[in-house]
C-alpha cells in the first residue's frame, strides 16, 4: 500500500507550488493512474515516491514505512521504474539492461541469467533471439517490453510508470498495455502510472487521480469518473472519450445508416 | 651501409626509447589528471569554464617556451622532468575538454533512468556516463597522443632524450638525413600511438575483452621497450658512458674520438647529440652526461660571466679552477687547439696590402680602401659585445665598416670570392685552409681565447679507468689537425666517425691507447 499524505513541492520556497497538498492512498495490488496535462504536477508526484525529487513537505509511506527514513538508493532498487520514452542503456545488450538491478543487488551470475530469461519470457520476447541484441536493434514496442522486464527483474512489489506507452503507435500501445495489465494482476503489483491520456487511464486504472495545477482535483474509479465527474475540469476530460465511444458504438450498431447520408 | 645512416640507427634505441617514455608517461599522467578533473567540473558549468580557460591558456604558450619555463620552475632541472611536465600540461586541454563535452552530452533521461533504478552517483558515473562518454573522451586522448609525440621532440634542447636529438642535430649541421630520419620516426610513432588509442576505443565500443587486453599488452610492450634505456642505465651503470656533443661538426668528430677511447677502455659510449649548448654544461654538472668538449671562451663569458679578456694561459688556468671548484666537474686539460673568433682575409689581400694583424686591416681600411670594409659573420656575432669591442679597440668608426650577416657555412666562400673583404671566422674551421685564408693576429686581445678543453662529470671521474681512458686526448689535437678534420667533414662530406678515426690514427705515435 502506498500512502501520500499532504505532499507539497515548491521550487521557490513556497511562493509557487508544482504539487500542493496531495493526499492519496493506493491499496496493495491496485493500479492508480495520475492523470493531468503538462505542468499539472503528476510526474513530480510520481518522482517523489522514489525520491528522485524530494518533497518540500508531506509524507509518503510504502507498506507502512516512511520513504524518508530509507536510503534513497536502497529504496529505488526495491521499486520498479519504467520511464517515459524508453530509457534503455544504449551501450548494454537487452540481457544486460534487464540485469541492471539484480547486479546492483549483488545477485550471482547464474541467478541473474535465469531471472533475465524469466523476465524476457514474461514480456513475450523470445530469449534466445533478443538477449544479445542492443536497444537500437529493437522496435519501439520491443524496447518498452525490455523496459518492463528491467523494472520487474528484481521482483519489486511496487511499480512506478512514467508515461510508459507514450511513444508507441496505437496498435502496439494497446497490445503492450494489455500485456502489462495481465502481468500487473498476476504479480499483484501496487502500481502508480502517470499519463495525460484519459482513454488510457479509463482502460487501465483501478483508481484515477486527476491533477490540475499541482492539486488533486478528483479521485475515483473509472466508472465513478464517467458517471459523476464532479468537477468541470474532469467533466471536459471525460467528455472526449465518452463522445468517441458513443460515435464508435453508433457506427457499430447502425452500419447501414452510417453508409448513406 | 652508409656510415651516416649507421650512426643514426645506433642512436635509435636510446632516442626512440626516450621519446616513447616521455610521450606515453606524459599522456597517461594527463589522462589521470584530466579525467577526474573533467568529471568533477562537468556538472559545475562555472568551474568547467575556469578549468577549460586555464588549460587553453597553457596551450597558447609556445611549446619551446613552456619547456624552458618548466626548467626554470623546477629549479634548473634538465632532461626528463621539465619535458614531462610541459607535455603533461599540453595534453590536459584536449582530454579535459573532450571529457567535459562528452559527459555533458549524455542524455539526461538515461541518467535519470539509472538513478531511478537505484544506482548511486558513483555507479551512474561508472556504469552509464563514462561508458557512453568514452568514444568522445578517447577522441581527446588521441589528439593529445599525437600532440605529445610531436611536442616531445622539443625535449632535446632542455636535455631530454628524444627523436628531437636527430632533428636538432640535423638542423644545426645541415645533415638533412638526420632531420628527416627524426621527423619520420616521430611521425611513425605518432601514428602508432594514435592507432593504439583507437584500439582501446574499438575495444570499448565493441566491449571486447580480448581487444582491450591486446591494447593493454601493446601499451605495456611500448612502455617496457621505452624503459629499456633507463633500466640498462641502472644495470649497465658502470660501463655506460654518455658523451655529449653540441650541434656542430667539430663536436661530432670529437665525441666520436672520445667514444673511441672509452670503448677501447671497456666502456659503452653513447653519444647524446643536439642538446642546447648551455644545457649541455648543466647536464655535465648534474652528471646526466659523463664527458664533453667545451671551450674556455664559452665558460669564461657564459658561465663565469667575465667581461675582460686575458691571455690564453691565464684564461685556461682560471677556467679549470672554476670548473673544478664552483662548477663541480673535472677539467682534464686542453686538447691542443683553439676554436675562437678570428678575422680572416684572403691570402692575396694579406700579401698585396701587407696586412698581418687586425690593426693592419683597420689601418688599411682608414687610409687606402676609400669605402667601408665589408665584414661577413654569423648573424649572432653582430649582436655580441665582441663586435662593439672590435670596432672600439681597433678604432674603426661605424661608417668604416659594413656588417654583412650570413650563414657561417657560406661565409668562407663569400670572402674568397670577394663578396666581402673579411669574415669573422671560427679558427678551427677546415674551410680556412681550403679557401686559402689567413687569420689576422688579434694583438689587442679583443676576442677571448677559446681553447678546447675536455670536461668530465664528477661521478664519471670517480669511475675507475674513465679519466685514464680519455687522458691521451689531452694536448693531442693540434690546430692544423683539427682544421683538416673539420675540412674533411665540412667540405669532403666524410662522416664524423671516419674522420675521428683518421684524427686519432694520424697521431698514432702519441695517441695509441
Amino acid at each position: 500500500m502506498i500512502v501520500l499524505d499532504g505532499l507539497c513541492k515548491s521550487y521557490d520556497r513556497g511562493i509557487t507550488h508544482s504539487v500542493r497538498d496531495v493526499s492519496l492512498t493506493v491499496p496493495t495490488g491496485a493500479l492508480c493512474v495520475l492523470l493531468g496535462g503538462s505542468g499539472s504536477g503528476k510526474t513530480t508526484t510520481l518522482k517523489m515516491i522514489n525520491r528522485l525529487i524530494e518533497p518540500t513537505s508531506g509524507r509518503i509511506e510504502i507498506d507502512g514505512t516512511g520513504v524518508q527514513s530509507l536510503d534513497s538508493v536502497e529504496l529505488r532498487r526495491g521499486i520498479g521504474y519504467v520511464l517515459q520514452g524508453v530509457g534503455l542503456f544504449p551501450h548494454m545488450t537487452v540481457a544486460e539492461n534487464v540485469s541492471v538491478v539484480p547486479r546492483l543487488l549483488g545477485w550471482g551470475q547464474a541467478r541473474t541469467a535465469a531471472r533475465v530469461d524469466e523476465m524476457l519470457t514474461l514480456v513475450r520476447l523470445p530469449t534466445a533471439e533478443y538477449r544479445d541484441r542492443y536497444p537500437r536493434q529493437l522496435s519501439g514496442g520491443q524496447q518498452q517490453r525490455v523496459g518492463f522486464a528491467r523494472a520487474l527483474a528484481a521482483g519489486p512489489r511496487v511499480m512506478l510508470l512514467d508515461e510508459p506507452f507514450g511513444a508507441l503507435d496505437p496498435v502496439t500501445r494497446d497490445e503492450l498495455r494489455d500485456d502489462f495489465l495481465a502481468i500487473h494482476r498476476r504479480l499483484n503489483l501496487t502500481a502508480v502510472m502517470v499519463t495525460h491520456d484519459m482513454t488510457e487511464a479509463l482502460l487501465s486504472a483501478d483508481r484515477i487521480a486527476v491533477m490540475n495545477s499541482g492539486r488533486l482535483v478528483r479521485l475515483g474509479t473509472p466508472r465513478e469518473l464517467l458517471t459523476d465527474p464532479g468537477d468541470p475540469f474532469v467533466a471536459t476530460l471525460v467528455a472526449t472519450p465518452k463522445r468517441h465511444a458513443e460515435r464508435l458504438d453508433a457506427l457499430w450498431t447502425r452500419p447501414i445508416e452510417g453508409g448513406t447520408p | 651501409m652508409n656510415e651516416n645512416l649507421q650512426e643514426l640507427l645506433t642512436n635509435l634505441p636510446a632516442y626512440l626509447g626516450g621519446h616513447v617514455l616521455l610521450s606515453t608517461t606524459a599522456l597517461l599522467a594527463a589522462v589521470a589528471v584530466s579525467l577526474p578533473l573533467g568529471v568533477a567540473v562537468s556538472r559545475r558549468p562555472k568551474l568547467a569554464e575556469y578549468a577549460l580557460a586555464s588549460a587553453g591558456a597553457i596551450q597558447t604558450v609556445p611549446s619551446l617556451a613552456l619547456l624552458a619555463l618548466m626548467m626554470l620552475l623546477l629549479g634548473g632541472t634538465i632532461g626528463f622532468w621539465p619535458a614531462f611536465f610541459a607535455l603533461l600540461l599540453y595534453s590536459i586541454l584536449p582530454v579535459l575538454s573532450n571529457t567535459v563535452v562528452a559527459l555533458r552530452g549524455v542524455d539526461p533521461a538515461l541518467i535519470e533512468a539509472a538513478r531511478g533504478l537505484g544506482m548511486s552517483a558513483r555507479q551512474v558515473l561508472w556504469r552509464v556516463e563514462l561508458p557512453l562518454a568514452a568514444p568522445v573522451i578517447l577522441g581527446g586522448v588521441r589528439t593529445a597522443a599525437v600532440m605529445a609525440v610531436g611536442t616531445a621532440t622539443l625535449a632535446t634542447p632542455v636535455g631530454g632524450v628524444s627523436l628531437g636529438n636527430y632533428i636538432f642535430a640535423g638542423f644545426a649541421t645541415l645533415n638533412h638525413t638526420s632531420t628527416l630520419f627524426g621527423c619520420a620516426a616521430a611521425a611513425v610513432l605518432a601514428v602508432a600511438l594514435d592507432q593504439l588509442v583507437r584500439l582501446f576505443e574499438v575495444a570499448i565500443r565493441r566491449r571486447s575483452r580480448s581487444l582491450a587486453c591486446a591494447a593493454c599488452a601493446a601499451l605495456v610492450v611500448l612502455v617496457a621497450g621505452a624503459l629499456y634505456e633507463p633500466i640498462s642505465r641502472w644495470f649497465g651503470g658502470s660501463s655506460r658512458a654518455v658523451v655529449a656533443s653540441a650541434a656542430f661538426n667539430e663536436q661530432y668528430i670529437l665525441s666520436h674520438a672520445m667514444s673511441e677511447y672509452l670503448e677501447k677502455a671497456g666502456f659503452r659510449p653513447e653519444r647524446r647529440q643536439g642538446m642546447g649548448y648551455g644545457v649541455q654544461h648543466l647536464a655535465l654538472q648534474r652528471g646526466e652526461v659523463d664527458c664533453m668538449v667545451a671551450y674556455t671562451g664559452d665558460v669564461w663569458t657564459l658561465l663565469m660571466k667575465r667581461q675582460d679578456t686575458v691571455d690564453r694561459e691565464t684564461t685556461l688556468n682560471e677556467v679549470s679552477r672554476f670548473i673544478e671548484g664552483e662548477f663541480g666537474a673535472v677539467c682534464l686539460g686542453p686538447l691542443g687547439f683553439e676554436n675562437r673568433f678570428a678575422i680572416a682575409v684572403t691570402q692575396q689581400r694579406a700579401t698585396d696590402s701587407g696586412v698581418k694583424t687586425i690593426a693592419d686591416l683597420a689601418d688599411f681600411t682608414r687610409t687606402k680602401l676609400r669605402r667601408p670594409l665589408k665584414i661577413g659573420a654569423d648573424t649572432g656575432f653582430f649582436h655580441q659585445k665582441e663586435w662593439r669591442r672590435l670596432k672600439d679597440t681597433y678604432r674603426l668608426r661605424d661608417e668604416d665598416v659594413l656588417a654583412v650577416a650570413m650563414d657561417p657555412t657560406l661565409m668562407y666562400g663569400a670572402v674568397s670570392e670577394g663578396k666581402v673583404d673579411a669574415i669573422v671566422a671560427f679558427s678551427s674551421d677546415g674551410r680556412i685552409k681550403e679557401r686559402e685564408l689567413v687569420l689576422l693576429c688579434d694583438s689587442a686581445q679583443v676576442f677571448p681565447p677559446y681553447d678546447a678543453i675536455l670536461l668530465v662529470s664528477r661521478d664519471a671521474a670517480r669511475r675507475p679507468g674513465f679519466v685514464e681512458a680519455l687522458r691521451p686526448l689531452v694536448g693531442a689535437i693540434k690546430q692544423d689537425r683539427m682544421q683538416e678534420a673539420n675540412r674533411r667533414v665540412d667540405v669532403e662530406k666524410q662522416s664524423p666517425a671516419t674522420v675521428a678515426r683518421w684524427l686519432l690514427s694520424a697521431r698514432s705515435n702519441s695517441l695509441a691507447p
